[in-house]
């Protein structure tokens, strides 16, 4: 390669390299406020600020979701799998939105740890499958479980 | 190699070869395209959770794939503008520029499309989708500053120093759902795994993606030969391929 190339070539790499540590450290700085959720240990390490309006993601826990009969009132827990937040919500909730869905909230965290949603977000996640495979799974799952189950007494 | 590298500093050559590989680059993409949507669309299993609208992916994955794509091509064009000084680097630059703008914008119609009945809004500023706004910016940013140079050599170079700069937000589209929480999903295809989605709905959309390629490298041939055309237009090749002699 000609020498003149050989040193542009050279520049632009460097510039380049500067330009990308630059950014890099910029967003490393301000990753509290790229991410758009705090997960519920960062609730309850304290972490998140209580009297705001933040948001609050992670996955709702299977059996936890109670309706108000009355009214459109939801309570559910949500969960990182360490530690989970008590969320209250009233109003419509998104088609996808069940046990062991993850959820997005925003809302405020009130004196008693209860996090009061005014909005609640279905997070897909990036698995797909057609619904006979997924039925066929549940049952394996099931019959595993239910051969544990038997097998139990034996020990 | 080098040869053929350097085969490409001539605007008249490249003319000929790109008329030679449009037709195969056009059907062969068109087919490819065409299997690919219809099987997704039609034929492929709905999914347990979303139903049939999952299927909004065989659009917004190929159209966000090649958005992402094209802008990487056009980076490595502008280290060649500024390196080489070579003039066809920045005719694909600026060829491909207003292609890459729609595929970014058709990216985020579809998907704030989907976004609205399955997470409940058409828009969040969430990293994925800041980013990939950012990128149609740049996009229109890239268009903008090429229109607004008319000394051919000087827009070349700001725009290639424009594109380089820019080229930062790519691995940040990539890898905002791995680096911060985000509403948007983790990428369902991964290099060094099996997708998490099974054969019958992958494949379609494997053919969608590469059929988008090809009909995207036609269209950046077409695209080209009409700038090459309109830049040489003064020189005697282009003018006898316009006008015969016979003719003139």
């Amino acid at each position: 390669m000609h020498p003149k190339r050989k040193k542009r070539l050279t520049l632009i790499l460097f510039l380049m390299a500067g330009l990308s540590i630059a950014i890099g450290l910029t967003t490393y700085a301000l990753r509290q406020n790229i991410s758009l959720f705090y997960d519920p240990s960062q609730i309850a390490s304290g972490e998140a600020p209580g009297d705001v309006r933040i948001r609050a993601g992670g996955m709702v826990e299977e059996g936890s979701v109670q309706r108000d009969p009355d009214s459109l009132r939801v309570t559910f827990r949500v969960t990182d799998f360490e530690s989970s937040v008590t969320m209250e919500y009233t109003g419509i909730l998104p088609d996808l939105f069940a046990e062991g869905q993850g959820v997005v909230a925003t809302g405020r965290l009130n004196g008693d740890r209860l996090f009061v949603a005014d909005q609640v977000l279905a997070k897909h996640d990036e698995n797909y499958m057609p619904p006979e495979v997924m039925d066929s799974l549940e049952k394996a799952a099931a019959r595993a479980e239910s051969n544990t189950a038997q097998s139990i007494p034996e020990y | 190699m080098w040869q053929f590298f350097h085969k490409l500093g001539s605007p008249k050559w490249f003319y000929g070869i790109a008329g030679r590989w449009m037709p195969w680059l056009l059907w062969s993409g068109l087919v490819l395209a065409l299997v690919g949507i219809v099987w997704g669309l039609a034929f492929a299993p709905k999914d347990y959770l979303q139903g049939n609208s999952y299927r909004i992916i065989f659009i917004h994955v190929p159209t966000a794939f090649l958005a992402q794509s094209v802008y990487i091509m056009m980076a490595s064009a502008a280290i060649v503008t500024l390196v080489w000084r070579m003039k066809l680097a920045d005719v694909f630059v600026k060829s491909v520029a207003p292609v890459g703008a729609v595929l970014t914008f058709l990216a985020l119609f579809t998907g704030a499309v989907w976004g609205k009945p399955t997470w409940g809004t058409w828009w969040i500023w969430d990293a994925r989708l800041t980013s990939m706004l950012i990128l149609l910016f740049l996009y229109f940013g890239v268009i903008a500053l090429g229109a607004a140079i008319s000394d051919e050599k000087s827009s070349a170079r700001a725009v290639a120093v424009l594109v380089l700069v820019g080229a930062v937000n790519i691995p940040i589209i990539k890898y905002s759902v791995e680096w911060w929480n985000t509403l948007h999903q983790p990428a369902t295809f991964k290099l060094t795994e099996k997708p998490s989605m099974p054969v019958e709905m992958w494949l379609p959309l494997l053919l969608v993606v590469l059929g988008l390629y090809l009909l995207f490298g036609w269209l950046a041939f077409v695209r080209m030969q009409t700038e090459i055309l309109y830049r040489e237009r003064k020189t005697h090749w282009v003018k006898t391929l316009i006008r015969p002699e016979g003719a003139a």
